[in-house]
């Protein structure tokens, strides 16, 4: 614990820190090449929509001995596709598969009936409808479009409309670059994968508005000192969340990780493959898009507010100034937040600097912050 | 959010053993009532457990035509009638051209499911022509009971749905019947009985009858025939009759079945606008059925039902026909004016909530017949699922070594709020399955255990809240109840986006989008509930242990090892050997 607890630690002295914000240009990029590698795949490959979406072929065998897991793999050579097998009741296979039409479904049927060592006519081939009709996607679209308008509106109202436009590219972000992995991937998209969708979606949202939490209550009164730009201080609230954020994302994915790689790798579970390839990638994207996209945005955004270009000018400003007279580091007592630079951030959220104060300047020499 | 500082520091403080007591007592309560109801585990959905598959297919009778259109309308009401709040995780989807394969998990009633997805469920409010009981026509006894005792009902529903507790407030309208028929059901509505005398202006069943005069005389024959205690006639009874006919139609009260001269329909089931199940506690009348029909139907019912009540009996009822079924012939005394209906019939609980549920969700436009019916095993092969677990399992004993590792002391209430929150989960889920046939499918587990995130994620908030304020140099007590308020709102800021976007899409999607918005509300809920009455409780209790509150090394709250400030006014210089100590 202790090389991580120092680092939390030092982060939150500021001994330590990543300047997220001023490499952010690095970071967008690796984004959007990311991003568009995504669309590239998804237009290229395209989605491999399952049985539920789409429909496809059923399959009843006549009574047999063959296990479910060896009526798979004949379906899965006979077809080419996923094949998801269920033993019915009377000992016969109810064996289907996405996608077909009849003409590729009676060549199925007459493979199934070879390996099953049965005459052709004894199995019973059908084309089933989708499950997951186009009433559920509606609806489904419809949810989402009323929710995304509710959100918002809910961040701009609680937090400020350049972080709930942040927020929602964060989300697209994690959801384009999920669907696109998937599409590279080339795993069927099951029901489960699209719970999986909704569920990162569920979750970047959340990881956002806990650092956007950090974000505003640390940019608080931000235009009452001149020692810090936005972006300054924006990239401290990361890195005093970054414990938290580096803790949570590592305790949320350990179990899926454990599904995707211990689970489809070892094990072979691969059924579980699917949705725990879409929550891994979707939670790790979630916890990235969150730190390196979404608040840099902001500071961007809110680099344009006229305010906060002015206390910009007079930072860089009295920072010329300050590197001008070298020799005098301390710079006159503009408030008492320019001797304390250490204990900024925190007089800046109020209550919490109070009994701060009693060991302040005693960090470091302002000087040395930046 | 300092400012009321004194008061709820003392108020927290006091508190923290009431509200895990609080919370232990939930947790005993719920899992109490766990084994009451006898159902210990969560039912799980197809893709775990297996469960019965419906084959269905479509009769061609008059009406609309089998294609894919009626079809496709007939698997989206299907869903919705056995998956209405989504979380049933009950599959329907079409097999062919004219079949409809319906898969619902194990532990689902499955008689009720083939009721419902099986049932049409075209509703037609018809004016009762005449109506007597068969079986014992000859008698033409008043007395229910009598009757009661002549016909055996062979039906196997029927005594399922006998109800003898109503029989003292039958008898009276059923001595003023003249043709023996016990009126069981009372037609109520918002309007208070105006009791209008009925004008006995009675006219005569042929005369009302004006949809069906061709065939009148022959209906007439066929009713004088019918014989509605036979369950192969009542089959066929009332079949293929369109709504503008006169028909005929057989309907069982307190195990007599009756038959009916039923009149054109007045008022259809499509415009009914909502229906609900509801135990009607002031008349003792058992459960009901309460329609609220549409402005033209409201209209419609209360032209038909003005007219009936100047009828003289058995012509001022009408009978409610459900798929050629009269599921209950209510008289009517007064025209009911406030556009709702209730159906009372002696039904069960089930009956009366499946039949709100079809009313609801409308009528399928093509009658189905059961094809067959078969248990279907797991979609996911067992092993596979158990290497799954195992994986899973690892992957939480990971993040149960990765928070030890990290928070040391801290990590028990870590993962004793993990557990906590499990608990609950596990508990609720399970008493969810018989309430409203909640099931575990797979996703909904994955989607729990990203909600391990989520939960741990609160109290991770918390924790370096805590820790940030030892490095300030405070002591743990103050620290603890310092850092609360601002994780608090974090916490709550946060928790709120989940739960909007699950109160939206529980709302506003089907199927198992609803599903999943519905775990996902219940999982957030429970984040906040274990965070307020365990985590920090027990954080603040914690506080007060000499282990914690001196700062062990192993508690994680080791204020040289956090790198605090030391809290006297000295150098920071003597944390750096600390440091390279500890490392």
């Amino acid at each position: 614990m202790s090389k991580l607890g120092n680092l939390g630690a030092r982060l939150h002295r500021g001994e330590v820190s990543y300047d997220f914000i001023g490499h952010r240009k690095i970071w967008y990029g690796i984004s959007i090449l990311i991003t568009i590698t995504a669309i590239v795949g998804l237009a290229v490959r395209g989605l491999n929509m399952g049985i539920d979406f789409q429909g496809g072929a059923v399959f009843t065998t006549p009574k047999t001995s063959v296990s479910v897991s060896q009526a798979e793999e004949y379906a899965k050579e006979a077809s080419g596709h996923d094949a998801v097998v269920q033993k019915l009741g009377n000992d016969t296979l109810r064996i289907q598969i996405a996608g077909m039409d009849t003409q590729q479904s009676d060549k199925i049927q007459t493979a199934l009936a070879e390996d099953f060592k049965v005459d052709r006519d004894q199995i019973n081939a059908d084309l089933v409808g989708p499950s997951w009709g186009d009433q559920i996607a509606d609806k489904a679209w419809q949810g989402l479009a009323i929710f995304m308008v509710l959100v918002v509106i809910y961040l701009a109202i609680a937090f400020e409309w350049r972080m709930a436009i942040a927020a929602l590219v964060a989300l697209i972000h994690d959801i384009t670059i999920t669907v696109g992995i998937y599409a590279l991937v080339g795993f069927e998209v099951t029901p489960g994968t699209v719970i999986g969708l909704l569920t990162i979606l569920g979750y970047s949202l959340y990881d956002t508005v806990v650092v956007f939490d950090s974000l505003k209550e640390q940019t608080k009164d931000l235009t009452k000192q001149t020692r810090f730009t936005y972006s300054d201080i924006a990239n401290r609230s990361i890195n005093s969340t970054l414990v938290r954020s580096i803790n949570t994302t590592v305790v949320a994915l350990l179990p899926v990780a454990g599904l995707l790689f211990i689970g489809g790798g070892f094990l072979g579970a691969g059924t579980l493959n699917d949705i725990s390839l879409s929550l891994f990638v979707g939670l790790a994207a979630g916890a990235y898009s969150s730190i390196f996209i979404a608040t840099p945005l902001v500071a961007d955004l809110k680099e344009r507010e006229p305010q906060i270009k002015a206390l910009k000018k007079r930072v860089l400003a009295k920072r010329a100034q300050a590197a001008a007279d070298e020799e005098v580091a301390e710079v006159r007592g503009y408030d008492a937040d320019d001797d304390e630079p250490e204990d900024a951030p925190a007089a800046v959220v109020g209550p919490r600097s109070q009994p701060a104060s009693r060991s302040r300047g005693r960090g470091r020499p302002s000087g040395k912050r930046r | 959010m300092a400012a009321p500082k004194k008061g709820r520091n003392a108020s927290a403080q006091s508190k923290p053993g009431r509200s895990l007591a609080l919370i232990l007592i939930a947790i005993v309560a719920l899992t109490g009532g766990m084994f009451l109801a006898g159902h210990t585990t969560p039912r799980l959905g197809i893709d775990l457990a297996g469960g019965t598959s419906i084959t269905l297919e479509a009769k061609a009778d008059q009406g609309s035509a089998i294609n894919k259109a009626n079809m496709d309308t007939a698997v989206e009401i299907m869903n919705r009638r056995v998956n209405g709040l989504g979380v049933s995780e009950a599959e329907v989807q079409t097999q062919g051209d004219r079949n409809i394969i319906v898969n619902i998990p194990k532990g689902t009633n499955s008689k009720e499911a083939r009721d419902q997805v099986g049932t049409t469920a075209k509703l037609y409010f018809r004016p009762v022509l005449a109506s007597e009981p068969t079986g014992s026509a000859a008698s033409a006894s008043p007395s229910p009971s009598a009757t009661g005792s002549a016909t055996a009902s062979p039906s196997p529903s029927a005594s399922a749905s006998a109800g003898g507790e109503k029989a003292t407030s039958s008898t009276p309208s059923a001595s003023a019947t003249s043709q023996g028929r016990a009126v069981t059901d009372a037609l109520k509505a918002d309007s208070t009985p105006s009791a209008s005398a009925s004008a006995t202006g009675s006219a005569s069943p042929s005369a009302s009858a004006s949809g069906g005069a061709t065939s009148e005389a022959a209906l007439q024959a066929q009713y004088a025939n019918l014989d509605c205690s036979k369950e192969s006639v009542r089959a066929k009874t009332g079949d293929g009759a369109k709504p503008g006919d006169t028909t005929l139609g057989c309907g069982e009260i307190q195990g007599v079945w009756y038959k009916y001269l039923l009149g054109p329909a007045a008022v259809d089931g499509t415009e009914v606008k909502k229906a609900q199940a509801v135990f009607d506690t002031q008349t003792a009348a058992g459960w009901q059925v309460t329609m609220t029909f549409n402005d033209k139907g409201a209209k419609k019912f209360a032209d038909i039902t003005g007219k009936l009540a100047q009828n003289q009996p058995p012509q001022n009822e009408f009978g409610i026909v459900l798929d050629g079924e009269v599921v209950s012939s209510p008289y009517v005394n007064s025209a009911i004016t406030g556009g709702q209906a209730q159906i009372s019939g002696s039904f069960k609980q089930e009956e009366a909530q499946s039949l709100a549920n079809m009313l609801s969700y409308g009528a399928l436009p093509l009658s189905f017949r059961e094809q067959s019916v078969t248990t279907v095993s797991a979609a996911l092969g067992g092993d596979q699922l158990q290497a799954g677990l195992l994986a899973g399992a690892i992957g939480l004993a990971l993040v149960v070594i990765y928070l030890v590792a990290y928070y040391r002391g801290l990590s028990l209430i870590a993962i004793a709020s993990l557990l906590v929150s499990a608990a609950l989960t596990y508990v609720i889920m399970s008493l969810l399955g018989p309430t409203i046939n909640f099931a575990l499918n797979l996703p909904a587990v994955c989607g729990a255990i990203v909600a391990i995130g989520i939960t741990a994620d609160s109290f991770i908030v918390y924790f370096e809240r805590v820790r940030d304020e030892i490095r300030e140099g405070r002591s743990l007590r103050p620290a603890v109840e310092r850092a609360w308020p601002r994780a608090r709102r974090t916490i709550l800021v946060s928790d709120f986006v989940s739960f909007l976007a699950a109160a939206v899409l529980f709302v506003v999607t089907v199927g198992k989008v609803q599903g999943f918005a519905f775990t996902l509300g219940l999982t957030t809920v429970l984040d906040v509930v274990v965070v307020f009455f365990f985590t920090k409780p027990l954080m603040t209790l914690a506080a007060r242990r000499k282990f914690f509150a001196s700062g062990h090394k192993w508690s994680g709250l080791d204020p040289k090892s956090l790198g605090a400030k030391p809290p006297l006014r000295r150098t920071r210089r003597p944390s750096a050997p600390v440091e390279t100590k500890e490392a």
